[in-house]
C-alpha cells in the first residue's frame, strides 16, 4: 500500500477511537461526572481529528473540526460552561463530526450540508457568546467567516508553512541578484533553546556564498568568560540571488534571541547599506572554517551534556489523568487465527499424550504423571492466553449506542439517560462484532417499547426522563450484558391478547408471568400497535433471540409492570471453545454444551409414561417433560434402549422449554476446541460442530434446540392452535 | 550515522507521517505518545532532535519542554513544537518553555525535513 | 510407475485408484496426501455414501465412500483401504478407495471422452476414460462427489 494511504488508513482507524473518546466525554460531561482533564480529552480529541484531516486535505471535516474545536477551547479556559445546554450541543456536534469523518471515509452523499452548517453555527455563537444566528431561507449560514479567516488559526487550512510576521510582500519579493549583509548577535537564550549559532550559519551557507566573520569584541578576558553567555556576534556577507524572506526564514526560530540586521549589499561599492558594525577583530575566513575552529575552540555557550543525578520529573497533570498508555502493536487478524488453531491442536495433542500415558500405564509412574499435569496445565494458559489476543472490550459497541439513542429520543420525543457500566468487560472479537445488531435493537426497543412518554412518566409519578442501563458483566466464563429500562415493562395483557389473537397460544392456556413475558421472542411478534419508524415491523425480538443464539448465546426477559424491564444476554466468552459434557451414545462420543444441561439423571422406569404413538414423556419432580433418545434422533439406531439402562441430561433450550435427552452413558466435563464442520462439509442437522478428543476421533457436538425442535413434543399449551393459525 | 529524531505526539496518526516523512529523510525515528512516556523515552535514549505536539494526555507538550530544558543530559537538544495553533500566544509559550523551533501542521514532508535540519548537525 | 507415460510432455500426472474390479483415477493436482483407513465418526441426517468426517491433524474432514457414490456397493473399510485426502473446490475430502495402484502422466488428447452410457451415476462422476497397457482407467471429476449443498436445508 502506498504509505499515505495506510497512514489514512490509520488516521480513519483513529478517527473512531477518537470519535468514541469524544462521546464518552461529553456524556460523563452531561452526568456531571467530567472534571478538567475531560474537556482536555475531549479537546484533544477533536484537535487530532482536525490535524489529522487537515494533512489529508479533508477541508469539510477540518472546517467543521475548527468550529468545534473553537467552541472547546472556549470550554477549557472556562468562557463556556462544561454542562447543560452547551454540552448537549456538542454531543449533537459529535455526531455531525462522526458522520463527516464517515463521508470523508467512504465517501458517498456528503453529510446534510445544511445540518453541519446549522450546527457549525451553533457552535459559533456558542463560541462567541451569542444566540445563534437563524438560518436564512437558504439554509446559508454566516459561518463562511471561518474557512477563510487568518485571524485565528486560518493558516491550518494552508498545507505548508508559513513564515508568520513577515509582511507578504517580502515573501512576494523577487530574488534579488545582490548580496546581503547579516549581522547575527545571539542572545543568551538562543542557545538555552538548544539553538546553534554554527548551525544557522550553515544554513545560510546554503543561500550562497558566505563571507563570515567572527566578532570578537564581546569576548571579555578568560576569567570572566562565563560559558553559559554568549559573547560572540558574525558579520555575514551572503552572495546569491536569494531573497530576504529566505535570509529570514533561516532565522525564524532565532527571532527574538537574537539581534538580527539584513541589508543589501551595495552592488558596485560593494558595501552594505548597513551602518558598520564594530569592527572585526579576526581575518575573515570560510564558512567551515568557521565552523570548525569556532567549535573547536570556543566551547559553545551550551554546557556539554552532565551526568546528572536528578532526573527532571515529569509534572503530571492531576489526577483523573488516564492511565499508563499501554505499549501495543498491530498484528494481522490471520495469524492470530492461526496461532489459536496451533494451539487447538496442542490441546488436542496434549489430551492424546496424556489418554496414551495413562492407558499405558506410563501415568502410574510419578515423573510422568506430574509432567502430564504440568503441560496440561500449561496448554491451558497458552490457550487461555490466545484466546486474550482476540478478546476486546465491549466498549466499541456501547460506545455506538449514545448516539441511538439520542436519535430514537428525538423521534419519538422521549427523555433518556444512558447509564453504561463495564465497559472494559472483554469478550472474543467476533461476538462484539455480532453484538451490535441485536444490542442495537434491544436498545432501539428499550426507548420505543420500553419507556413511556415524558407526560405519561409524569403522570406515574416518575422523573420525565427515563433511563436505559446497558451493563456488562463476566459470570461464570460468560459474559452477561443486560438491557434494562425504567419504563412500564410488559404489558402482559396485551402480550397475552396478541399470541391469542395470533394463534401462538390458547385462549385458555395458563401461563406464568414468565411465559407471557417470553412470548415476545417468538417470531412475528410485535407488542406496537402501531408500526413505527423505530422499531419496525419484523424485525422483532425473535431476530435478536436467534442471532443471540447463534452466537452460543441465551437472551431471557424480566419484568415489573410499571417498573421496567431487563433483558439479559448471556453469551460465550470465545467461540473457539466449548464446555461440554462428554457422553457416549450408540457406540459414539458426543459432547453436549454444558451451558445447556440443567442437571443429569438416571431415569426410573415408574417415572416414563408413553405419549403419543412414538412419544415418551419422563417426569421430573412434578413436570413432565418429552425424553428424546438421541441415537434415535440421530440415526445411529432405530429402537430405542432401555431408558433404565440409560442417562438422561436434562436440557433447556434457548427458549425455555425443557427436554430429556436419553444417552447411553455420561463420560464426563471437559473444555472442547470447537470445529466447524461447514469448512470441509456442510451444515448438518442436529449437530452444532464438531470437536476432537484426546484419542484423536472426531466427536459432534449437539445442537439441542435442533435436536429438540424437530423431533417436538408438543407442549402443554399452544402447538395445536399454532397449526390452526398458520 | 544517522540522527536519531524522537517525536512525542498522542495522535497515531501524527506520528505515523512524522515516521514517513523522517524515514525517508533518513532519519532514525523513536516515538513516544506523550510527554511522559517521552521523558520515559529519553531514559534509555539521547536524541538529537525532538519533535513534540503540545495537546498530549497526562503531560503536555509545554511541561514536556521543561521537563526536558530541565534536565543537564538534555537540555541541548533541540526541540521542535508541531502545531496548528499559530497564535503567537501559543508559540511564544512554547518558546518560553524552551523550544527551539516549530512546525505547523499540517506539514509539508519537505519542510519537516528542513527544519528538523536546520536545528540539528544533520547538515 | 507406469513408464509407459512417462514421456509425455504438457500433460498432467494422475493418481489412479482401485474399487473392486475397476480402476479409477484423479488429477494428482488435487490430492494432498494418502493415508490409512480410520474409523469415520458417522454423520446424522447424511447421504450413505458420507462415511463420517475423520480428525486430519485438526482439520475436520467428511469421508466419501467412492464405491458407494460411484453405485458400486458400499466398501467394508479394513486396515488395507487407503483415503485419499484430496481438494474439491474451497474443501478438502477424503475419499475412501480400495487401494492406491499408480501414479500416470497421461496427456490431454490421451483421455477419451466418456462413452455415452446410460448410467447417470458415471455421466455424473466420469470425466472420460484413459487407455494404459490394455487396461481402462476412468477419470473421476471430482466436483460433484459431496452432497449438493445445503439441499434438504431449510
Amino acid at each position: 500500500m502506498d504509505p499515505m494511504e495506510s497512514i489514512k488508513a490509520t488516521f480513519f482507524l483513529e478517527c473512531e477511537e477518537l470519535l468514541g473518546d469524544l462521546e464518552a466525554g461529553l456524556m460523563a460531561l452531561e452526568n456531571g461526572e467530567g472534571d478538567d482533564e475531560t474537556v482536555n480529552a475531549i479537546f484533544r480529541a477533536v484537535h487530532s481529528v482536525k490535524g489529522g484531516a487537515g494533512a489529508f486535505g479533508l477541508d469539510d471535516l477540518v472546517r467543521f473540526a475548527h468550529v468545534f474545536e473553537t467552541a472547546l477551547d472556549r470550554m477549557r479556559s472556562g468562557q463556556i460552561a462544561a454542562a447543560g445546554d452547551a454540552v448537549k450541543l456538542m454531543l449533537r456536534a459529535a455526531d455531525v463530526l462522526a458522520d463527516l469523518v464517515q463521508t470523508a471515509r467512504d465517501g458517498g452523499p456528503g453529510v446534510e450540508q445544511q445540518r453541519s452548517m446549522a450546527i457549525a453555527a451553533e457552535l459559533e455563537a456558542l463560541s462567541e457568546g451569542r444566540d445563534p444566528a437563524p438560518a436564512n431561507a437558504d439554509g446559508e449560514l454566516a459561518i463562511d467567516t471561518v474557512p477563510d479567516d487568518a485571524g485565528i488559526d486560518g493558516l491550518d487550512f494552508t498545507p505548508q508553512t508559513v513564515s508568520l510576521d513577515l509582511p507578504a510582500d517580502l515573501e512576494a519579493a523577487a530574488p534579488a541578484p545582490v548580496g546581503w549583509r547579516i549581522r547575527f548577535r545571539p542572545n543568551t537564550d538562543l542557545y538555552a533553546k538548544a539553538n546553534d549559532a554554527a548551525f544557522l550559519l550553515r544554513e545560510l551557507e546554503g543561500l550562497g556564498e558566505c563571507q563570515v566573520t567572527p566578532d570578537l569584541s564581546g569576548l571579555p578576558a578568560f576569567d570572566d568568560l562565563d560559558p553559559e553567555v554568549s559573547h560572540l556576534a558574525w558579520e555575514i556577507e551572503l552572495s546569491g540571488e536569494c531573497s530576504e524572506a529566505a535570509i529570514r526564514e533561516v532565522f525564524e526560530f532565532a527571532e527574538g534571541d537574537c539581534e538580527l540586521e539584513i541589508a543589501q549589499l551595495d552592488h558596485h561599492a560593494g558595501s552594505a547599506a548597513l551602518p558598520p558594525g564594530p569592527d572585526p577583530a579576526g581575518p575573515e575566513i570560510s564558512l567551515s572554517d568557521a565552523n570548525a575552529e569556532l567549535m573547536a575552540e570556543l566551547p559553545g555557550p551550551v554546557a556539554a551534556p552532565v551526568a546528572s543525578d536528578k532526573p527532571a520529573k515529569p509534572q503530571a497533570q492531576p489526577a483523573s489523568a488516564t492511565a499508563p498508555a499501554q505499549a501495543t502493536i498491530r498484528v494481522e487478524l490471520d495469524r492470530v487465527d492461526r496461532l489459536i488453531d496451533l494451539v487447538g491442536e496442542l490441546v488436542i495433542n496434549q489430551a492424546m499424550l496424556a489418554q496414551r500415558a495413562s492407558e499405558s500405564d506410563l501415568g502410574r509412574s510419578n515423573g510422568v504423571s506430574m509432567a502430564l499435569d504440568d503441560l496440561e496445565q500449561l496448554t491451558r494458559e497458552i490457550q487461555d492466553s490466545c484466546m486474550a489476543i482476540r478478546a476486546q472490550p465491549v466498549k466499541s459497541v456501547f460506545q455506538r449506542m449514545p448516539r441511538l439513542l439520542r436519535e430514537i429520543a428525538a423521534m419519538t420525543g422521549k427523555q433518556v439517560r444512558l447509564v453504561t457500566e463495564g465497559e472494559g468487560t472483554e469478550v472474543d472479537k467476533t461476538v462484539i462484532e455480532r453484538l451490535t445488531e441485536p444490542l442495537t435493537h434491544m436498545v432501539r426497543n428499550a426507548v420505543d417499547h420500553g419507556l413511556e412518554t415524558p407526560g405519561e412518566r409524569k403522570g406515574a409519578g416518575k422523573p420525565e426522563e427515563g433511563t436505559v442501563r446497558l451493563s456488562a458483566v463476566h459470570r461464570s466464563g460468560r459474559i452477561v450484558i443486560e438491557v434494562a429500562d425504567d419504563g412500564r415493562g410488559i404489558n402482559r395483557e396485551r402480550v397475552r391478547q396478541k399470541a391469542v389473537d395470533r394463534g401462538l397460544i390458547d385462549a385458555s392456556a395458563a401461563l406464568s408471568d414468565e411465559e407471557v413475558d417470553n412470548l415476545i421472542f417468538h417470531p412475528g411478534f410485535s407488542t406496537a400497535d402501531q408500526v413505527s419508524d423505530i422499531s419496525g415491523r419484523g424485525v422483532g425480538m425473535d431476530v435478536v433471540k436467534r442471532s443471540i443464539q447463534a452466537l452460543g448465546g441465551r437472551i431471557s426477559i424480566s419484568s415489573r409492570p410499571g417498573e421496567g424491564s431487563v433483558f439479559t444476554l448471556s453469551l460465550p466468552l470465545t467461540l473457539a471453545v466449548l464446555d461440554g459434557m462428554v457422553v457416549t451414545c450408540a457406540g459414539e462420543t458426543l459432547v453436549a454444551p454444558l451451558t445447556a444441561i440443567v442437571e443429569t439423571l438416571k431415569p426410573r422406569p415408574e417415572d416414563l409414561e408413553k405419549f403419543g404413538p412414538q412419544g415418551r414423556l419422563l417426569k421430573v419432580r412434578d413436570t413432565y417433560v418429552p425424553l428424546i433418545d438421541v441415537g434415535v434422533r440421530l440415526g445411529w439406531r432405530t429402537s430405542g434402549t432401555d431408558p433404565a439402562q440409560c442417562v438422561v441430561l436434562l436440557v433447556e433450550t434457548e427458549s425455555g422449554g425443557r427436554a430429556a435427552l436419553l444417552v447411553d452413558a455420561i463420560q464426563g466435563q471437559r473444555q472442547v476446541v470447537i470445529k466447524s464442520l461447514e469448512a470441509n462439509y456442510q451444515r448438518v442437522d442436529g449437530v452444532a460442530a464438531a470437536t476432537i478428543l484426546g484419542d484423536g476421533r472426531v466427536a459432534l457436538i449437539l445442537d439441542i434446540d435442533a435436536v429438540i425442535s424437530s423431533r417436538r413434543a408438543p407442549p402443554p399449551t399452544g402447538q395445536a392452535s399454532l397449526a390452526k393459525a398458520s | 550515522m544517522s540522527q536519531t529524531v524522537l517525536t512525542v505526539d498522542d495522535s497515531r496518526t501524527m506520528r505515523e507521517m512524522l515516521r514517513a516523512a523522517l524515514d525517508t529523510a533518513g532519519f532514525r525515528v523513536i516515538q513516544a505518545e506523550d510527554g511522559v512516556d517521552g521523558l520515559d523515552r529519553l531514559e534509555e535514549e539521547m536524541p538529537d532532535v525532538i519533535i513534540t505536539d503540545i495537546n498530549m494526555p497526562r503531560l503536555d507538550g509545554f511541561g514536556f519542554i521543561e521537563s526536558v530544558r530541565g534536565d543537564e543530559r538534555y537540555r541541548g537538544v533541540p526541540i521542535l513544537v508541531l502545531t496548528t495553533e499559530s497564535e503567537p500566544a501559543k508559540k511564544m509559550r512554547a518558546r518560553d518553555a524552551g523550544a527551539t523551533g516549530w512546525i505547523v501542521k499540517p506539514f509539508d514532508p519537505e519542510r519537516l525535513v528542513d527544519a528538523v535540519r536546520r536545528v540539528s548537525a544533520a547538515g | 510407475m507406469n513408464e509407459a507415460n512417462q514421456t509425455v510432455t504438457g500433460g498432467k500426472e494422475l493418481i489412479s485408484f482401485r474399487i473392486g474390479e475397476q480402476e479409477f483415477c484423479v488429477d494428482i493436482m488435487a490430492v494432498r496426501e494418502i493415508r490409512g483407513w480410520t474409523p469415520a465418526t458417522p454423520l446424522p441426517q447424511s447421504p450413505s455414501y458420507v462415511r463420517g468426517i475423520i480428525n486430519l491433524r485438526g482439520a475436520v474432514l467428511p469421508v466419501v465412500d467412492l464405491a458407494a457414490r460411484l453405485g458400486l456397493g458400499a466398501a467394508d473399510p479394513s486396515d488395507r483401504h487407503v483415503i485419499i485426502v484430496a481438494r474439491i473446490g474451497e474443501r478438502w475430502v477424503g475419499l475412501l478407495v480400495d487401494a492406491v495402484s499408480d501414479i500416470l502422466a497421461a496427456s490431454e488428447e490421451a483421455i477419451q471422452p466418456a462413452p455415452d452410457v446410460a448410467c447417470d451415476t458415471v455421466r455424473k462422476f466420469v470425466r472420460g476414460v484413459l487407455p494404459v497397457e490394455g487396461r481402462m482407467i476412468s477419470l473421476i471429476s471430482l466436483d460433484h462427489l459431496l452432497p449438493e449443498k445445503e439441499a434438504e436445508a431449510a
